[in-house]
């Protein structure tokens, strides 16, 4: 059924639908909405049998999430930038401990200095830490991805991180096609632990791991995660047949074929890109969009497949490794190393900044990109703020 | 595809009115997108909102920067928010006041409306959402006045549904009669 | 560790002299020899397994426990057991209880546990959550005043003038300032849960006891029990309980219980001795008998000894609210 909802609101009713048995919260804007959504209908009984629990901290919000998803149940909370990094040992504990909780990133910037809004630090920090990450590009997607990402997650044995743009996506009224629960019971059925805390059957979950066990362990997590690629495409599927949405999967592909120029994106900003693009091309230009659903496993074939004609690609990313450049820049860069692909890094929207449409044309048309281009960087101000450094050993001698 | 901002201080119910409207315009089996403009502000700091409306699906994320109408729910942010920066020829720009301003832009239809009057004598407090909607539906015929009094009972409640209900249709019929 | 060498009577024998105690932590582990806190352990979760009728899930906070217990592919546990992080065991347990509760299971009593380390420093915010949130979880501190998995190390727990690694003392410095320091069972009271108790294991009938009740209990349990380390305090490793009755018969570690944040009772001190006694045997104490020492130095204990027994009523003289 369709309805004008705010993406946090319908990603709460996604998360109920799923019948999670315990959620945990903790306030981190911009996440807030969500877990005060999902609070209000387990009170109201839409969601029933389920603990809502408020936490002291975003480091107990996962860690009570472990502890229940541990003892057999489906559990679920959310944070977003400075919270994810609260609790990052977590993060790791809860892939390390193949435990399929599913989290809900409300993406936002990295402080210092303290910055509320949207951009891509926060999921870039734990790139690593062996959960599945997927990336919502509109509301429809972030509350479709929600529903997948309970399927995937217990399938893979692996914790899923739906990644939201935080303000965009998360305090956006748009329309929403919110599914049946019948329809979604069927796609997810209750949960069966592959292993979990019983008095009757008592295990250790948690144990030390010698270095005689340690690269074995970790080596498995790989290849669960490299194989899940196929999973996370066939869910995608799945969800597509019994909703009819195509809303999964592993990349969006959009006026791709025969592209000379390629743009590359997560998130949201794949919105504008394709508007800007559909007016690029009724002017006689040849530009395609590759939006990322699944960033973790990276789908670096299918990128390489897609990308591997196109003349020049520009990836456009929300987050920036200091001292490198473009953090996804440099895995598509990987995935082409075998081709002549002009590869470009556009670094843009940082710490909320908005990307426009006229921006990115500007942008997009550009002849000679340099390596890495930061989009509306306000040059009057690094003019003015920006000393070349000497070392004391060269001082005079250049 | 029909761009709006609206403009207002924190607690006059400016993000509340974009998403009344984006409400609206669902109902009318509309494609329309609403969200505020991101900050932490406090009470009595200037806000700003957006909503779109289409027939299409809304693939567009930048904040609206050339609306083709403005919602004004207080007119002390008039210079300070630069409001009226890219407002399209022949936009609409409804203000809340009980005086008639001075128009610097050309080629716009403005119109002033004393919302907050109407929301005192109606609804009790100087809330001016509910009643701005009411008076956007008669000067832009954008949405039906039907649409907005639906959309205003997803966001409010019982007799204050009801006040501002009454409060909007008032203001609609008001503006009818200046157009 | 045979009860009857205390006294005790058939009646109140402690579930470790009884050949068919539960062994929850089962023999084979990688403890060091003479390790007070594998006996406090031992000691606790067998009688919360015998109180819950075999009905027990327990969290494992990271430490020495959890190292020596369960090194994959080996377990010493025999009930099941879960190891997330150093400083979220409380947090982790609200989620067992929280599982327990959406499935109706509230038979199956949850305990977590860990070192003083763990409860006192890393895991406060997690514990003090758990406590606040009154969550039905039994936790318990096995208190051996250090860091003792990375090599005796101060925590919050340590007491005054005591050396570890990093309150080496020296002819400036004469150990953990006096001034520091944080009492986790007054803390817990503050928060006005259900129970709370100290136990040590020179008191085994009574730690036993203690835990038996908090299992017992619905809500935020915390039993913090005195436990010994050869290594990190320095004695020989047969003398783990014997030091530990001492530090209770000095006052320097009090028995007591108190209910909804207020003291109930007490364990009587029998035969006080001087802090001195209890002082002398650790070689964490040896400096405080050197040729430098100020001249107060033992008295400083004494008084935190002596403020405990007017504290705690030790001395029999007994008068709760």
């Amino acid at each position: 059924m369709l309805y004008q909802l705010e993406g946090s609101q319908a990603i709460a009713k996604a998360v109920a639908l799923c019948r999670p048995k315990v959620i945990c919260a903790y306030p981190i804007t911009p996440q807030t909405h969500i877990l005060e959504g999902v609070g209000e209908l387990v009170r109201n009984r839409e969601l029933s049998d389920c603990e809502f629990i408020n936490v002291e901290s975003e480091m107990a919000a996962l860690s009570v999430a472990i502890g229940a998803q541990a003892t057999g149940v489906r559990s679920y909370t959310a944070t977003s930038s400075q919270g994810l990094l609260y609790m990052i040992e977590a993060v790791y504990n809860a892939s390390g401990l193949e435990l399929p909780i599913v989290m809900t990133l409300g993406n936002r910037a990295i402080g210092s200095p303290i910055n509320i809004w949207n951009d891509h630090s926060d999921a870039m920090s734990v790139r690593d830490a062996g959960w599945i990450m997927l990336f919502a590009e509109t509301n429809q997607e972030a509350l479709d991805l929600h529903i997948q990402a309970f399927k995937i997650a217990e399938k893979v044995k692996c914790p899923v991180m739906v990644c939201v743009d935080g303000f965009i996506l998360t305090h956006a009224y748009d329309r929403v096609d919110i599914p049946p629960q019948g329809e979604v019971d069927e796609f997810l059925p209750s949960y069966v632990p592959h292993v979990s805390l019983d008095v009757d059957n008592p295990i250790a979950i948690g144990a030390m791991v010698s270095p005689e066990y340690f690269m074995e362990v970790r080596y498995l997590a790989h290849r669960r995660q490299t194989d899940s690629l196929e999973i996370i495409q066939c869910v995608g599927e799945m969800f597509q047949q019994k909703f009819g949405r195509d809303s999964g999967g592993l990349v969006r592909r959009y006026c791709v074929d025969g592209a000379e120029t390629i743009i590359v994106t997560l998130g949201s900003v794949a919105g504008t890109i394709k508007d800007a693009v559909d007016e690029l091309n009724l002017d006689g230009q040849s530009f395609g969009v590759i939006s990322i659903v699944s960033y973790r496993p990276f789908p670096a074939e299918i990128i390489m497949n897609s990308l591997k004609n196109a003349r020049k690609v520009i990836v456009v990313e929300k987050a920036l490794a200091p001292g490198v450049g473009g953090i996804l820049s440099q895995e598509i860069e990987l995935a082409l190393k075998n081709t002549k692909v002009e590869i470009v890094s556009v670094i843009a929207g940082l710490g909320g900044r908005s990307i426009t449409k006229l921006m990115l044309k500007e942008c997009f048309l550009m002849k000679d990109h340099a390596r890495t281009t930061f989009l509306g960087l306000k040059e009057d101000i690094i003019a003015r703020e920006y000393t070349p450094m000497k070392c004391c050993g060269c001082e005079g001698s250049t | 595809m029909f761009q709006i901002r609206v403009h207002g201080r924190g607690g006059q119910g400016v993000v509340t009115a974009a998403e009344m409207l984006s409400i609206a315009a669902f109902l009318e089996k509309k494609h329309a997108q609403a969200f505020p403009s991101f900050g932490s502000e406090r009470m009595g700091a200037p806000v700003m909102a957006f909503c779109r409306i289409s027939n299409k699906e809304i693939r567009l994320r930048e904040p609206v920067l050339e609306p083709n109408a403005l919602i004004i729910q207080d007119r002390t942010v008039i210079e300070s928010s630069n409001a009226f920066q890219g407002v399209v020829e022949n936009g609409f720009v409804l203000v809340n006041s009980s005086v008639e301003i001075s128009n610097p832009v050309k080629n716009v239809n403005i119109k002033c409306i004393d919302a907050t009057g109407i929301a005192l004598e109606h609804v009790g407090r100087p809330i001016p959402n509910a009643v701005l909607l009411g008076s956007f539906a008669a000067l832009t015929k954008i949405i039906k006045i039907d649409s907005v009094i639906e959309a205003i009972k997803t966001k409010f409640s019982g007799s204050i549904a009801e006040k501002n209900i009454k409060a909007a249709q008032i203001a609609y019929e008001e503006t009818l009669k200046g157009i | 560790m045979s009860n009857f060498t205390l006294g005790n009577n058939e009646e109140n024998a402690a579930v470790q002299s009884n050949c068919d105690r539960p062994n929850t932590l089962t023999s084979g582990h990688r403890a060091c020899q003479g390790c007070g806190e594998a006996l406090g352990a031992r000691c606790a979760i067998d009688a919360a397994y015998n109180a819950a009728a075999g009905k027990i899930m327990v969290v494992n906070a990271t430490g020495c426990l959890e190292v020596f217990s369960c090194s994959f592919p080996e377990n010493s546990w025999k009930v099941p057991w879960v190891h997330s992080l150093f400083g979220n065991a409380p947090a982790v347990a609200t989620g067992v209880a929280a599982a327990l509760r959406s499935q109706r299971k509230e038979d199956i009593r949850v305990i977590a546990h860990g070192g003083d380390g763990s409860t006192a420093d890393i895991g406060m915010g997690c514990l003090s959550g758990m406590f606040d949130r009154n969550d039905d979880v039994l936790y318990i501190c096995y208190d051996n005043q250090a860091y003792m998995n990375t090599g005796v190390q101060r925590s919050g727990a340590t007491p005054a003038l005591a050396r570890t690694a990093t309150t080496l003392p020296n002819k400036n410095y004469m150990g953990n300032d006096p001034q520091t320091g944080k009492n986790v069972p007054q803390i817990a009271m503050a928060h006005g849960i259900p129970y709370v108790a100290t136990a040590s294991i020179g008191n085994i009938p009574d730690l036993e006891e203690k835990v038996s009740r908090a299992i017992e209990i619905r809500g935020a349990k915390y039993v913090h029990i005195h436990v010994p380390c050869p290594l990190g305090w320095g004695f020989p490793t047969s003398e783990t309980i014997q030091i530990a009755r001492l530090a209770i018969q000095c006052g320097l570690f009090p028995l007591f219980e108190a209910k909804n944040g207020k003291l109930t009772a007490s364990t009587l001190i029998e035969n006080l001795i001087p802090v001195e006694n209890y002082l002398k045997t650790q070689r964490r104490f040896a400096h405080l008998f050197g040729k430098d020492v100020a001249p107060d130095a033992i008295g400083v204990l004494q008084n935190i000894a002596n403020a405990n027994i007017e504290r705690y009523r030790l001395n029999g003289d007994v008068s709760y609210d």
